[in-house]
């Protein structure tokens, strides 16, 4: 079985209900999204899915990531990229080592895939930038690059476009889905902007 | 080269003591490369320049490390010997060398904290005075026995500033007198500081009914007597010391910045060249001089010691012996760096340490034999630890 | 493992300091075998008691304890209400780091070079201003009430109160309050009295604690500018403790039980202080009174807070104008020679306690940024806030030193430790760590946690993520935090004079040894160096961050 499931996942804090039980399946290539308000637990659902979850939340339900359970795994083994709303660029970084960090310390080719990551995020030439000096949208989009590097076998966003400015955001939306298929890997976007649900042409789940 | 094949000969030739093992040239070896942690007060720069000198000479000529520890107070040293012997650290002790006499020294002695008797073994020692200054051999009536090495003499003077004071007091009521119609102008170091009590017991020497008693330990029948009119004299002068005798100066040096500063126009000292050598090194006005007593004034050796539990007694004793050298002798006696009387008998010296001393420039403001006066022996430590400790009483309050 | 972390830091902590707090109890209490004390009893305390001039020296340590406590603390309140959101609050800003990395002991040297009858200030205005050719016998170093003693704690202890002050304000999201009272008419002062003390004050609790605990026991401090006849109780049990004789020893350790008693009591004291005027303020605080512009209070207290810096700056001067003064008589107002002879002479003397002072402290700093670092990230990651186990770190900062230290230095001569690099390290972490624990905990709670998630869904373990991540995106507070760890053991007293057994001297003991002595030449070059070698220190943590990453503008 390929793909994002969840089964039954239910979140508490503190023996309170906070989401679920939530059933869901999102096969590779696609993208699937969450609505609801702010303080719906929508990121804490992905802090779970990350493996980040702050150790004062409680979980039940099992997640399985193409067929192996997640429970127990540690972060950095899940193999799950993550999108937030600020782009999160190490400031102490330049824009190359951000991309370089994403790479797999094994892999034969770090400069070249360095290299394609920039030019197809439209920033040859710009390795060697401090990020700051870099516009929103250039930022967003080095931030995609830099968690597809990683090779994820999925990718959560988390209202990843609600900081750009309104001419951006329909391009953004455009790079970042069709890269995401182009992977055919599963995604899953939580938001509260209709937009962004209707732009991933998925399933929708209204919490 | 020369120089250490010299001392080598001559500690051939050395009287061995039954404990001494060990010649003189296995000494040298054993010391070679080794550390001496030399505990010394540090209150004094132009002692610590000398001891950096020191330093110097030995780590060139032997190869020893030595380390200046520098005490606020010479008990701090005693007190560690004292507390390795009661944790059982008999060896590998962190005090290898202690500056020290009087009351530490007696009470090192008492306590078998001393190594040795090691002076005899010493090449230099041989030409140490001992008959002109019977103190090298005796501190503080208490005899040496071998167990420290003298190296610095040390004679009461009393040090003032020429142009507000022409004609100073020589006497015990004379300097009260003068207290009396200059209030404020006269201090002395407080009587935890060594030269503080000193203060009091040269008062004391002069005061006292029976100069006799002085030799022995006090006793609870004789002390009062012995020291009444010593605290008569002290309660009427008091009064009219600097700050109204309620704050002294923490030492020596301390009180001589007071004068420097103009605060006061007398003061004790311990070194017959504090005049000139102070005025040489910009630390007194130019028309400060030196006077010594009528009836004469203390004078006494200042020793180093080894504690029974050093790490390195044989370069310790190397130290011991540079110290007592021709070269370092001279420079001590030299007003450009102390100014002490030496130890030695400098007509005894061989040719190759005697021109050392022909090398040290006459200096004006020296004082002459007749103007510092006799010498007069210490008395027991314990006259001075008792009147330390009955001054705190009438101080503190 | 990272779990342990806590525990052990407390372990390596905590538990000499009790050892020493017990070992010093027992001589106290009459059991010290090796000088013959096998019975258990009051008798020693007996013996403290009736020593001379014991009285008038609690009196003196209490009364001049509270008083610059109090007065730090309320200089720096009225500075803050004085000048909160103008420039000059700023400006004053940018002075409180360099004169919280001055050594206490440098400061208190060039203070009383400054206000001694002899000093500075009276050689600038003699004989014009007074008619003076020689110095005045009056005492104003070393007067009997303490207060050059006093004057001298405040110019340390204001600025790191007005420090941690700053820190509260930050948190405290002030502003906004401030200008709401300010919108219904309170004055400035007054809004600031009514409305930001009240919220600001439990915040500083702990630190004005420790200011008073260091106020009421520090031993350098009072050496220099406190009476000696008798003296405040710390200096007075350093001095028994130097006995030859060791006869004061034991009545020395129990007069260090006193002393601790002394601070316990204050600290009671002023928390009952502390709920009395809350509770006289009670209606103070809602009955309207707006208070006026309270233009003469802002001005003194500006006044006031300008004069304390001048005077420290001041002081630093003179230390650096006598270390180059070949002859400076009274009443020059300057000297009429200069020279470099004394710092040549000095060099070679100077280098060992300051290569000891320097490798001290960075061992300490780097082994307390360490531990404060695991126990930081333990927090994290288990998710945990600081146990409140924790809050322990701040005792060595409550306790007087030298209450466990005489127990200390027993316990380190048993275990043949004494004189010892580590032991002299470790005396020196036990003040380190919590100052540099407290510089570093907040921005390191404050760093957001989405750069560390991000991370690890990059593939970054949880070290590479701490290496790679976190220490540089901190680096700045890291600096920082190193450099307050390093002025803290850079200035250390009593902790090196116990634990380094007499081998190891510091800039901070050479220059408190000499200041009992003669040469003002001498003594300031040492204090000077003293003062300027964590000055260094810290403009070099500033700079480090800074020029690596020069190209980088989100790292400012």
């Amino acid at each position: 079985m390929t793909g994002l499931s969840l089964r039954d996942v239910t979140l508490r804090v503190a023996d309170k209900y906070l989401l679920g039980p939530l059933s869901l399946d999102v096969a590779p290539g696609a993208v699937a999204t969450i609505m609801g308000p702010s303080g719906s637990g929508k990121s804490s659902l992905l802090a779970y899915l990350c493996g980040t979850l702050d150790p004062a939340f409680a979980a039940s339900g099992q997640a399985t990531l193409d067929g192996v359970a997640l429970a127990g795994l540690a972060p950095e083994k899940r193999r799950i990229g993550i999108l937030f709303q600020d782009d999160l660029l190490f400031p102490h970084l330049s824009v190359a080592g951000n991309l370089a960090f994403a790479v797999p310390a094994n892999a034969p080719d770090r400069q070249r895939r360095v290299d394609v990551a920039l030019a197809e995020a439209e920033l040859d030439g710009y390795g060697e930038r401090d990020p700051a000096t870099l516009s929103g949208g250039q930022r967003a989009r080095v931030s995609l690059m830099r968690a597809l590097l990683a090779e994820p076998r999925a990718i959560l966003l988390d209202e990843p476009f609600s900081k750009l400015d309104a001419g951006l955001r329909d391009k953004m939306r455009e790079f970042v889905f069709a890269h995401i298929r182009a992977r055919q890997i599963p995604c899953l976007m939580v938001t509260h902007d209709e937009a962004d649900a209707a732009a991933a042409g998925g399933y929708i789940m209204r919490l | 080269m020369r120089r250490r094949d010299f001392l080598i000969a001559a500690g051939a030739h050395a009287a061995a003591p039954a404990f001494a093992q060990t010649s003189w040239t296995e000494t040298l070896a054993a010391a070679k490369g080794k550390p001496v942690f030399f505990n010394a007060w540090g209150g004094d720069e132009r002692t610590n320049a000398f001891i950096a000198w020191t330093a110097d000479r030995v780590r060139a000529e032997y190869g020893i490390e030595l380390r200046h520890v520098r005490l606020r107070d010479t008990a701090e040293a005693v007190q560690r010997v004292i507390a390795e012997k009661a944790a059982g650290r008999d060896s590998g002790g962190s005090v290898d060398l202690i500056w020290i006499n009087g009351p530490n020294f007696l009470a090192m002695k008492e306590q078998r904290l001393n190594y040795g008797p090691f002076v005899e073994r010493l090449p230099n020692f041989r030409y140490v005075d001992a008959e002109g200054k019977p103190s090298n051999v005796v501190d503080f009536t208490v005899p040496v026995d071998g167990y420290a090495a003298p190296w610095r003499l040390a004679q009461i003077v009393y040090v003032y500033d020429s142009a507000r004071l022409p004609k100073p007091p020589r006497s015990m009521a004379a300097m009260l007198d003068w207290a009396k119609a200059n209030p404020g102008r006269l201090t002395h170091p407080t009587a935890r500081n060594f030269l503080g009590a000193t203060f009091l017991k040269q008062a004391l020497y002069e005061l006292t009914q029976d100069r006799a008693l002085l030799a022995a330990a006090p006793t609870d029948a004789n002390y009062d007597a012995a020291v009444a009119p010593l605290w008569a004299w002290y309660d009427a002068l008091r009064p009219t010391l600097w700050r109204r005798g309620a704050q002294f100066p923490e030492s020596g040096p301390a009180q001589r910045m007071l004068m420097n500063d103009g605060e006061i126009d007398l003061m004790i000292s311990f070194n017959p060249a504090e005049a000139a050598v102070s005025i040489a090194n910009n630390l007194l006005p130019a028309t400060a001089r030196a006077t010594g007593l009528d009836g004469g004034t203390i004078a006494n050796t200042s020793f180093v010691s080894i504690p029974y539990n050093a790490a390195n007694p044989a370069a310790a004793m190397v130290v011991a012996d540079f110290l007592l050298s021709g070269e370092a002798q001279a420079r001590m006696s030299d007003p450009r760096h102390l100014g002490n009387p030496t130890v030695l008998d400098v007509e005894r010296l061989p040719p190759d340490q005697k021109k050392f001393f022909a090398d040290v420039p006459p200096v004006p403001g020296m004082l002459s034999a007749a103007e510092l006066g006799r010498a007069l022996p210490e008395p027991h430590p314990g006259w001075m630890t008792r009147l330390a400790a009955e001054w705190e009483k009438r101080v503190l309050r | 493992m990272l779990r342990l972390a806590p525990v052990a830091t407390l372990l390596v902590f905590l538990a000499p300091i009790v050892a020493g707090l017990l070992s010093t109890a027992l001589p106290a209490f009459g059991w010290f075998p090796a000088l013959g004390g096998r019975e258990f009893g009051f008798g020693i305390f007996a013996r403290l008691f009736a020593q001379p001039g014991l009285g008038t020296s609690i009196a003196l340590t209490l009364l001049t304890g509270i008083l610059a406590t109090a007065l730090s603390l309320a200089l720096a309140l009225a500075f803050c209400a004085a000048a909160y959101g103008t420039n000059a609050f700023a400006r004053a800003q940018r002075f409180l780091a360099p004169l919280l990395a001055t050594p206490h002991a440098a400061l208190a040297i060039g203070f009383a070079f400054l206000i001694a009858p002899s000093g500075w200030i009276a050689r600038v205005i003699s004989p014009e201003l007074t008619g003076w050719t020689r110095p005045p016998d009056i005492a104003t170093v070393q007067d009997p009430l303490g207060l050059a003693f006093v004057a001298g704690l405040m110019l340390k202890e204001t600025p790191y109160l007005l420090l941690t002050l700053t820190a509260a304000i930050g948190q405290a999201d002030l502003a906004r309050s401030l200008a709401t009272a300010r919108m219904l008419g309170y004055g400035k002062f007054t809004a600031w009295a009514k409305v930001a003390i009240p919220r600001l004050y439990p915040q500083i609790r702990l630190p004005v604690y420790a200011v008073l605990a260091f106020a009421l026991s520090n031993v350098d401090v009072a050496l220099i500018l406190a009476p000696t006849n008798p003296p405040t109780l710390s200096v007075m049990i350093v001095r028994w403790i130097s006995d030859p004789h060791l006869d004061l020893f034991m009545p020395a350790a129990a007069a260090g039980l006193l002393q601790f008693a002394l601070v316990v009591a204050s600290i009671g004291a002023w928390r009952l202080g502390e709920i009395a005027i809350a509770h006289a303020a009670r209606d103070w605080l809602t009955n309207g009174e707006r208070g006026g512009e309270g233009r003469l209070r802002n001005a003194s207290a500006r006044a006031a807070l300008t004069l304390l810096f001048a005077l420290a700056i001041a002081a630093l001067a003179a230390l650096a104008m006598w270390s180059v003064a070949q002859s400076w008589r009274f009443p020059d107002a300057l000297p009429d020679r200069w020279t470099s002879a004394h710092w040549l002479r000095e060099m070679p003397s100077l280098a060992a306690p300051a290569t000891t002072t320097l490798l001290v402290a960075l061992s300490a700093t780097a082994i307390a940024l360490m531990l404060s670092v695991l126990c930081l990230e333990n927090e994290v990651r288990s998710g945990k806030r600081a146990s409140k186990a924790l809050a322990l770190l701040y005792a060595p900062l409550l306790i007087p030193q030298v209450s466990f230290l005489i127990g200390v230095q027993t316990l380190l001569v048993r275990l043949n430790l004494d004189g010892g690099f580590a032991a002299l390290v470790w005396a020196h972490l036990l003040f380190v760590l919590p100052y540099v624990f407290l510089a570093l905990a907040d921005p390191w709670r404050a760093l957001d946690p989405r750069y560390t998630r991000i991370a690890s869904c990059l593939g970054a373990s949880p070290w590479r993520v701490l290496f790679a991540v976190k220490i540089p995106l901190l680096l700045r507070p890291l600096s920082v935090a190193a450099a307050v760890g390093f002025a803290v053991s850079a200035a250390l007293y009593l902790p090196t004079l116990f634990a380094g057994g007499g081998r190891w001297t510091s800039l901070t003991t050479e220059a408190v040894t000499l200041a009992s002595g003669g040469d003002r030449r001498v003594l300031g070059v040492y204090a000077f160096a003293q003062a300027a070698l964590p000055l260094i220190v810290y403009a070099a943590a500033l700079a480090v961050p800074a020029i690596l990453f020069r190209n980088r503008k989100g790292m400012a």
